[in-house]
């Protein structure tokens, strides 16, 4: 359903700070795939996501989305089809509206923003039922700023923000990264939960390598702007954390530098 | 203070609660520093008053309101397609607004109103003239209140808001940061030139400088009202910003009954404007000097202990 092709993202070309952040990747989603991706600091991994989002255009190959060429569609237009929560808990939801209005403009997405009004009462039932799976208890304050809630909060609430109309794709940016501990684990389980039942074809980036194996079905490690490894099914299975960076320090010819996926497995 | 001139003051605040409202959309909802305002102001008084002389002063009004609109498109568009910085743009506009606002008028620098029928008249030779601009301007007030913030209800409405808070978010959700931003400016400069407009009636006559400090007024509204009556909803705090134009009115009307000359008003709505936005740093300080002493107070009795 999402194919890329040589794609290749390089910034501040001519310059002596020229970067090739992404050079040639090719990668192949199927339909209600979960891949997590892994790799060092500066490896182009979300550079990579970036690239699907439109945050940043392409400088050559082409992104097929369900058939559709979205390689120079604005971003906006590929947020039709692409759900996303950004590592920055403050980046996904408006703080000085309420949760039940955060909640409806994701609920219209892909509707004509006209003068429908925003929430209507049947509106408010379904918004109740989608949060009281989240458990935080997010269902009776609707009517709350969501500047209120925590940053765990936030990020649970982006993430059903970004499923509450089925995406053709989920893109979720190291979207624990920022959190606690705790919570982290929560909003983690709550992503497996939400992109199994609805069997969405996701991208999640995490530093956890734990987490890199533990969710999803399939594996990629990037390194300086390729994917280096690519690992499902039975390979897969076998596969311990150890393992994992091991195979890291051959591919990359060098040991892992990125302390954070270290300390966290 | 005698009646008449608290019955000023109203009347001013109730039109110049338009120019606040408008302030809100730009400063607040989209959170665009919009400097358009000394134009468009200018530019909905100027046609207005053209579109009043030609026999029409209710349809003058949306053509203020449309000259407004258009003005804010533009600076809308050179800042989200140009990417010029907001303040850059508002500033462009102002510039280029003053020519255009003295062509529009014929270029005369002031023209006027007298013996004119106007937006007040309505009530002429009535029980009510006395009150003639006081109930025209509080019933216009009222439409546009309830519209606005019925729009600002819908789905449009949360995506306009929605940018100001947070424009990566309404992109990811599928809609056109550009076209939020140009709407809201539009919106913003629409209701600038209807109060603009308001005022010339008011006044009997436009002026190509009577612009000139708009922007601060707007802002100064809009925050003293948030100060004073709180914003715990969209609601509450469009009342707020209404009410907000209405006490710096009063402001200014005590300011002069006090003998300041009115040459003197535009310093003293800059240093209410300064204030009024030093406020939060001034509480914060003082609570800190508060605590700070409280604490020491606490850590000699510890001591004495």
């Amino acid at each position: 359903m999402l194919k890329i092709k040589s794609i290749k993202k390089v910034f501040g070309a001519g310059s002596i700070n020229e970067k090739t952040a992404v050079n040639n990747v090719n990668l192949s989603l199927e339909e209600g795939e979960f891949v997590t991706v892994i790799g060092d600091n500066g490896a182009g991994k979300s550079t990579l996501l970036n690239c699907i989002t439109g945050e940043y255009i392409i400088d050559e190959g082409q992104i097929l989305l369900d058939g559709i060429d979205i390689s120079y569609m604005p971003e906006y237009k590929r947020s039709q089809y692409i759900g996303r929560v950004f590592q920055d808990p403050l980046k996904g939801t408006a703080y000085d509206m309420t949760i039940a209005e955060n909640l409806a403009i994701a609920y219209a997405k892909g509707k004509a923003k006209n003068l429908h009004p925003g929430i209507k009462k049947n509106d408010i039932k379904i918004f109740k039922e989608k949060l009281s799976l989240l458990n935080l208890g997010l269902e009776d304050r609707l009517n709350q700023k969501v500047g209120l809630l925590s940053g765990g909060q936030r990020q649970a609430l982006t993430l059903l923000m970004a499923t509450i109309v089925k995406p053709k794709l989920l893109l979720l940016d190291e979207h624990i990264a920022a959190l606690d501990p705790k919570i982290a684990k929560k909003v983690l389980h709550l992503t497996g939960e939400i992109v199994e039942k609805q069997n969405i074809s996701t991208m999640m980036i995490t530093h956890n390598m734990k987490a890199a194996l533990d969710y999803g079905s399939r594996t990629i490690m990037m390194h300086e702007g390729q994917v280096v490894l690519d690992i499902k099914g039975e390979e897969r299975e076998g596969m311990t954390v150890e393992t994992l960076i091991n195979q890291f320090g051959k591919k990359a010819k060098h040991e892992l530098k990125n302390d954070r996926m270290l300390l966290s497995k | 203070m005698n009646i008449l001139i608290i019955q000023s003051a109203l009347e001013l605040g109730i039109i110049y609660a338009l120019l606040a409202l408008g302030s809100f959309i730009s400063y607040r909802t989209l959170n665009f520093p919009d400097l358009t305002v000394e134009g468009s102001y200018t530019l909905g008084a100027a046609v207005s008053v053209m579109v009043t002389l030609a026999g029409y002063p209710y349809l003058s009004l949306l053509a203020a309101f449309a000259a407004g609109a258009v003005a804010g498109s533009v600076t809308a568009l050179l800042s989200t397609k140009l990417k010029i910085q907001p303040l850059l743009a508002g500033i462009l506009l102002m510039l280029g607004l003053y020519s255009i606002n003295l062509k529009v008028m014929g270029n005369r620098a002031n023209i006027n109103l007298i013996n004119q029928r106007n937006i007040y008249s309505i009530f002429e030779g009535t029980a009510f003239e006395e009150f003639q601009t006081l109930i025209t301007a509080s019933l216009l007030l009222a439409v546009i209140l309830i519209l606005l913030y019925f729009f600002l209800k819908t789905r449009l409405g949360f995506v306009l808001r929605a940018t100001g808070d947070n424009q990566n978010m309404v992109r990811a959700l599928g809609t056109n940061t550009d076209f939020t931003i140009i709407l809201g400016l539009s919106l913003s400069n629409g209701l600038v030139g209807l109060c603009g407009a308001m005022i010339a009636h008011e006044q009997l006559f436009a002026d190509v400088g009577m612009g000139i400090g708009m922007v601060v007024i707007g802002l100064a509204s809009v925050i003293i009202g948030e100060v004073l009556f709180g914003t715990n909803t969209l609601f509450r705090r469009m009342i707020a910003v209404i009410l907000g134009a209405i006490v710096y009115r009063f402001v200014i009307a005590i300011v002069l009954e006090l003998g300041m000359p009115s040459t003197d008003l535009k310093l003293i709505s800059a240093i209410i404007v300064a204030i009024a936005l030093a406020m939060p740093v001034i509480k914060n300080k003082m609570d800190l000097a508060r605590k700070k002493r409280a604490n020491l107070r606490g850590g000699q009795g510890n001591a004495e202990n």
